[in-house]
């Protein structure tokens, strides 16, 4: 009998073995295996287009949010800024705006985040270091002086201590005499990836929970425009988890948000469309790429089938992306680049509305103005130059990453269900598992780095024979000094008595159940500082302790 | 037996990146160092009192925030004012070049920049402090 002809696929993978594979690891940086090839029979055997992918601005969203994508408009170029003093980062937000960036972000120094006044014994060495020092509503006005704050859009960077810095613009704004109903931007003020991941916290889970259900119903009434929390995986990722991790714990807290809200008694799709993600993207190109497709489809899914979301804005995930700090190398910054480059177009081949682009000098210390240009100009070549934006996802289709789309969505699905044996997101934090999974993968990647199964260039494999020598941003002492001054000075200048009343009648709120965010304005605008605020809420919330782990 | 090299791991100031620390503190404990953690947002006197009391050989601190050139050399000095300047003080963290040399002087006895194996870490601890002899 005649031998059965070959199909073609049996003489590929015939011819496939035929020759020896290169000595390489054939995995995603977070691990999971790559075949050779992928073909339609990866898409599964019941592959529904319209069930899985469907249409742009359509359920499930997987390929974008919005019907036209960018060929409407082109994803904010939002670069985070702040360092020094409220006049020198107002000074870079205006040189970034005279050069065409769309939209503001404001990066706080660690005492800011942590709510740290600049004279506080802890504060000693980090005012306005990483970010731009801001103690009352002094330094706020002074941070937005000339910027019409009705035509900006603005990020703010602040978690634990968002309520007051959020009261701070507000009553700047209401100063150049806009309304918060006309504001728009957006506050990260997701308080629960700081206890897993970023560490910038300051009262127990619980009540911050309540902070933030204040600040949610706040925003639902008064702020139509802004959006309320920013649910973050980039500090999980840069904390050093996986893509499938970063992917289910922020979308696990994106859900304990929406419960919240609901607990709070509002309707869900009267909050739900004003929450925004914000996503890392890493070096590994498909798997980021697959990552933010997943999270679309995965948040639409379980907006309307577990939360009975109805209006689609509450099923469409809106997110933000900032390039991997973490991939770059202090080793010939300059190559760093090229990383940022293929980061920032995993990010909008992967649909992103905005995005950050990092400086090649950020593995040494905060970025100079031209870093910062070339970092910009990364994003507007990309946008412009390089055709991606012609089409809309433009890699939905391709076997391998609609299989790897598939492969993060059912690894998010599995940490879901493991949060969900631990009781949710609280008693998995309170347990330190979160935590655990984020630095068992860490060191697994670090170890794989030693190893050399992975590699970094100039890190484990061509190793520059010199270093660098590039020129790179200092802050002098003279800025803490500067700073520590004016907010003593301000202290013996206002109205004490009126900032002591304040003071009580927000314990007293607090202490109670009247929304927070009301008596904070008062507080702010009699010039009480943020630690003086945020002290007098320790006093009846008590202080977040982490047990570590390593 | 040769008695462990004892290592405070240190995470000081209002720096909430951990991730470094985490990882050195377990590649040093994998390499067969007593380590120990003192976790985030600590001053540097609870640093220094941690490493009198643990008797510790070394004090690794790990800084991402810019704040190494105040915080490291209150660390020497509050070691000399303890007579405890046995205790050699190491750090890592994304440092400046030209800060590397000043911090030598001030007596930090190395710099890890970004990207360092921790290899290079237990090698360092193994010559510098002298144990089991």
């Amino acid at each position: 009998m005649e031998t059965r002809k070959k199909t073609a696929r049996e003489r590929w993978e015939e011819a496939y073995k035929a020759k020896p594979e290169r000595e390489a690891e054939f995995s995603t940086m977070s691990g999971v295996p790559v075949k050779p090839l992928y073909t339609p029979e990866d898409l599964g055997p019941d592959f529904d287009y319209e069930e899985k992918l469907g249409y742009p601005g359509e359920y499930p969203y997987t390929r974008g949010v919005y019907p036209n994508m960018y060929r409407g408009r082109l994803f904010t170029m939002r670069q985070f800024a702040g360092y020094g003093t409220a006049r020198e980062t107002n000074r870079r937000f205006r040189y970034l705006l005279d050069h065409g960036q769309t939209g503001l972000s404001v990066a706080f120094d660690m005492p800011t985040l942590m709510g740290k006044d600049s004279d506080d014994p802890m504060s000693l060495g980090e005012v306005g270091r990483e970010g731009v020092a801001i103690d009352s509503l002094e330094d706020f006005e002074e941070l937005f002086e000339g910027i019409p704050m009705d035509q900006v859009s603005t990020s703010m960077t602040i978690n634990a201590p968002a309520m007051v810095l959020l009261a701070m613009y507000v009553a700047t704004a209401e100063k150049q005499g806009v309304p918060p109903e006309a504001l728009r931007g957006t506050n990260q003020n997701d308080i629960l990836k700081e206890y897993q991941a970023q560490k910038e916290w300051i009262y127990p889970p619980e009540p911050s929970m309540r902070i933030f259900k204040d600040m949610l119903v706040y925003c639902t009434e008064h702020m139509p425009k802004w959006n309320t929390v920013s649910i973050s995986g980039y500090h999980i990722r840069e904390a050093g988890s996986t893509a499938a991790q970063e992917l289910a714990f922020t979308l696990a807290n994106g859900f304990a948000y929406v419960e919240a809200g609901i607990e709070a008694g509002l309707d869900v799709d009267d909050f739900a469309p004003r929450f925004s993600f914000f996503f890392n993207s890493h070096i590994d190109f498909f798997e980021e790429i697959a990552k933010f497709r997943a999270a679309r489809r995965i948040w639409a899914n379980v907006m309307k089938e577990k939360y009975g979301a109805k209006d689609p804005r509450s099923m469409l995930m809106r997110f933000h992306t900032q390039t991997a700090g973490v991939s770059l190398t202090a080793q010939e910054p300059e190559n760093n680049i090229a990383r940022t480059a293929f980061e920032a177009l995993a990010a909008i081949l992967g649909g992103t509305q905005s995005l950050h682009t990092n400086s090649f000098d950020e593995a040494l210390a905060l970025p100079t103005e031209k870093a910062v240009r070339i970092a910009l100009r990364t994003q507007q070549i990309a946008a412009l130059e390089t055709g991606v934006t012609n089409t809309i996802d433009p890699l939905g289709g391709s076997y391998f990453v609609e299989a790897l789309t598939d492969e993060l969505e059912r690894q998010a699905y599995e940490y879901f269900d493991r949060i969900e044996e631990f009781g949710g997101v609280i008693p998995a934090i309170e347990a330190g598992y979160i935590q655990r999974e984020i630095a068992e993968a860490s060191y697994r990647y670090q170890r794989e780095l030693e190893e050399k199964k992975r590699f970094m260039v100039g890190v484990n494999i061509y190793e520059p024979q010199e270093e660098a020598e590039i020129e790179i941003l200092k802050i002098g002492m003279d800025v803490e000094r500067r700073q520590v001054e004016r907010v003593k000075s301000l202290r013996a200048r206002r109205d004490n008595e009126l900032v002591k009343q304040r003071l009580r009648e927000l314990k007293k709120a607090a202490t109670g159940e009247e929304n927070l965010m009301y008596p904070i304005i008062d507080a702010v605008k009699a010039y009480a500082t943020e630690q003086e605020i945020c002290d007098a809420l320790k006093e009846v919330f008590g202080e977040y302790r982490e047990t570590p782990v390593f | 037996m040769a008695e462990k090299i004892r290592v405070v791991v240190a995470k000081v100031g209002l720096d909430g990146h951990d991730r470094g620390a985490k990882v050195i503190a377990r590649a040093l404990r994998d390499a067969g160092m007593e380590v120990i953690y003192t976790g985030l947002h600590q001053t540097p006197e609870q640093v220094v009192e941690t490493a009198i009391q643990e008797d510790a050989d070394a004090i690794g601190v790990s800084i991402l925030s810019g704040a190494h050139m105040t915080l490291l050399p209150r660390i020497i000095d509050l070691l000399k004012e303890n007579d405890a300047e046995d205790i050699l003080v190491f750090c890592g963290g994304t440092i400046p070049k030209d800060d590397i040399p000043v911090l030598k002087e001030k007596g930090v006895r190395e710099v890890f920049t970004p990207g360092t194996p921790t290899s290079k870490a237990v090698e360092f601890l193994r010559r510098a402090v002298p144990v089991g002899t």
